[in-house]
């Protein structure tokens, strides 16, 4: 059984000027133990996704349609009480500015300890113990005398690593981290993708990695999904999607990566921006500014596939492999 | 830390050295005593010897100068009129005035939080705007108006509660206070509910502040993450960030309540030294109102520091430093 089936999914904002389609009709599936990259420009609707995922989309925000199956079972219209038990014991999330995910006035060890103590019914000490081992995990040096540190006494890249640690207090089957190494620099990057990744495999958890760097995606994750305007695009095994991309819009974000280029060769910006949440143009979303776009593409495009390739696209790119 | 206190201290001499001179000029500016205290028809002779007995008649110098080396060995100088020691005087009418503005505080704050969190939390409510409108009224009707509006509603319509005076006392260790008497309490909630109104104000606007600041960030949403219950986010998460700029503030402001319990000991006939201050500035009583000033600056410097301490404790971010 998959992990997560998210199937239609629509969450909207209703605001005074129109209602915001920030996810408009998002399908995808994670399996145990595999990882998601979900890439695609600001706005296109990746963080609302996850916050979907989790039941914590503020208002306006609501999801308003379509299914999210964690483990078989819905959880659209759970109640609060029930989603709650669910965060940070099965389901947990993780956040792009490490210096914004730490409550600065409590300490490392009074945020783990609620932490454990929210879902398992342990003494302190346990609850203390059970920190310490998730801290050592993530690579945090003599964890016993951190513990009762402060934030503000961490660095950035430590400060993910806590927050990590956090995350995996309860072993989750399924982790959503919402671009948690954009805000750090290259090395202590790499260092965190390196931990990620071997929990991941050695818990047999699932993850969806949030990024619009493709490079991070390209070597963590099995899978990918593109989104573009609260809609995915593109989505296939990583290998297949960056190799042989098929939407122009995928095809684009890889020619505007420095690392694709050789030397001297001008980098390709996809032209325009994206379109404004509540003016998108009827049709292809992307029309306006895809160099391949005919009077076709003013019609709704379906899902295309080959194998576990899939795009919705009337003008397919490349030449579409499984 | 310790050398920080120290420093403080010894700051705050500089602070008391200075109020005492501007106070003694000020007093000396407003008038001369002996020709309010000394009776109109007392005889050229009478008159001059009172002056000499009061010391008036040397130069101002030299009077303070007097004053301030009897003030380092803890003599103030006796009151002209009620020829006892100033500082006496004082410290037997400061317990009535502390407990009042204590009192105040807490109810500003008893208060003031749970209903700057409520109005914080369902902002733009029905219940957020009544609170709201409630504290615009704290802050702009007049101490002294919200004082006789209270003496009207709870004592004079309702019967419920004493127009003034301080009603039973009780000693414990040699200070004598109302908390511990039915009576006395029944006589305290109107004076210190008036003296707490504007603090009351002040507590829910800066909660409300707080909680519609701290609410968004993403701390609070990883903390929702983490499965918390709401009731832990507000009464943990929220509410320890918001007692830094409410201690910090009410601490602050509780010199101000000191020195309006004035207004407040006035209307309800409080036995406390803001109306001992009253009557010895009619009477130009320059001792007592030396000493009173001497007394008020020397509790702002203490609550200050105190305030300082407890801001070092609430936020790790800030370590009182030695240096600097
Ligand atoms: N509180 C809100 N009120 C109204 N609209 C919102 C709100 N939050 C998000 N949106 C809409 O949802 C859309 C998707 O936002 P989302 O945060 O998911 O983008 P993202 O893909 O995560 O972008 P980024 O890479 O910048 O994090 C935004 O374009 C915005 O219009
Ligand atoms: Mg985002």
């Amino acid at each position: 059984m998959s992990t997560i089936v998210i199937d239609n999914l629509q969450t909207h904002f209703e605001t005074p000027a129109g209602v915001i389609r920030a996810v408009d009709g998002v399908s995808f599936s994670v399996e145990r133990g595999e990882i998601l990259g979900l890439v695609g420009e600001s706005g296109s609707g990746k963080s609302i996704t996850g916050f979907s995922i989790i039941g914590l989309v503020d208002p306006p925000g609501r999801v308003a349609g379509g299914r999210i199956l964690f483990q078989g079972e819905d959880l659209v219209g759970r109640s609060e009480s029930e989603m709650r038990a669910l965060r940070g014991k099965k389901i947990a999330m993780i956040f792009q500015d490490p210096m914004m995910t730490l409550n600065p006035v409590l300490s490392i060890e009074t945020q783990m300890v609620e932490a454990v103590r929210a879902h398992d019914n342990v003494p302190k000490l346990e609850a203390r113990r059970r920190a310490v081992e998730a801290l050592g995990l993530v690579g945090i040096p003599s964890p016993d005398e951190r513990l009762s540190a402060y934030p503000h006494q961490f660095s950035g890249g430590m400060r993910q690593r806590v927050a990590i640690a956090i995350a995996l207090l309860h072993r989750p089957d399924l982790i959503i981290a919402d671009e948690p190494t954009t805000a750090l620099d290259v090395t202590i990057q790499s260092q965190i993708l390196f931990e990620i990744q071997k929990v991941s495999r050695d818990f047999g958890m699932s993850l969806i990695w949030i990024s619009h760097d493709l490079g991070v995606v390209a070597g963590l994750a099995h899978n990918i999904a593109v989104m573009y305007a609260g809609r995915i695009v593109e989505a296939g095994p990583v290998d297949t999607v960056l190799d042989h991309p098929v939407h122009p819009y995928t095809v684009g974000l890889l020619r505007s990566i420095p690392a694709n280029l050789r030397r001297g060769e001008a980098l390709e910006a996809i032209p325009g921006m994206a379109p404004s949440p509540l003016r998108r143009p009827s049709g292809c979303p992307f029309r306006l500014r895809c160099f391949a776009a005919t009077a076709t593409c003013e019609t709704e495009p379906v899902d295309a596939r080959i194998g576990e390739h899939s795009w919705r696209c009337f003008h397919p790119q490349n030449e579409a492999r499984p | 830390m310790t050398v920080f206190i120290l420093r403080r201290l010894l700051q705050s001499a500089g602070v008391l050295l200075a109020t005492s001179v501007i106070v003694f000029l000020g007093v000396y500016a407003i008038g001369n005593p002996a020709d309010i205290l000394i009776a109109a028809d007392a005889t050229q002779l009478e008159r001059q010897s009172a002056i000499v007995a009061l010391g008036l008649d040397r130069p101002l110098i030299e009077q303070y100068w007097i004053f301030l080396s009897n003030a380092l060995r803890g003599d103030f100088g006796r009151s002209f009129v009620f020829n006892q020691p100033a500082i006496s005087l004082i410290l037997a009418r400061l317990p009535a005035t502390l407990e009042l503005a204590l009192v105040a505080l807490i109810i500003a704050l008893v208060v003031g939080i749970p209903l700057g969190l409520v109005s914080g939390l369902k902002p733009n409510t029905l219940v957020d705007e009544t609170i709201m409108t409630g504290s615009i009224l704290g802050f702009s009707l007049p101490n002294f108006w919200q004082g006789m509006m209270l003496i009207m509603i709870f004592s004079v319509w309702l019967g419920w509660l004493p127009a003034g005076g301080r009603g039973d006392t009780a000693q414990v260790l040699g200070i004598t206070t109302s908390l511990l008497s039915w009576d006395g309490l029944t006589h305290l909630i109107l004076p210190a509910t008036n003296l707490a109104l504007f603090n009351l104000a002040l507590v829910i606007r800066l909660t409300r502040t707080g909680v519609r600041e701290i609410m968004p960030l993403d701390f609070i949403k990883f903390a929702r993450a983490k499965g918390l219950t709401e009731r832990r986010i507000v009464l943990v998460h929220v509410l320890k960030n918001i007692m830094i700029p409410v201690v910090t503030v009410v601490g602050m402001e509780f010199g101000s309540i000191i020195a309006f319990a004035v207004v407040t000991e006035t209307i309800f006939s409080w036995p406390g030294i803001g109306k001992l201050l009253i009557d010895s500035i009619m009477l130009l009583d320059r001792p007592v109102v030396v000493s009173y000033l001497l007394v008020v600056v020397f509790m702002f410097v203490i609550i200050n520091l105190l305030v300082d301490i407890a801001y070092s404790l609430l936020d790790p971010r800030i370590r009182l430093r030695d240096t600097q």
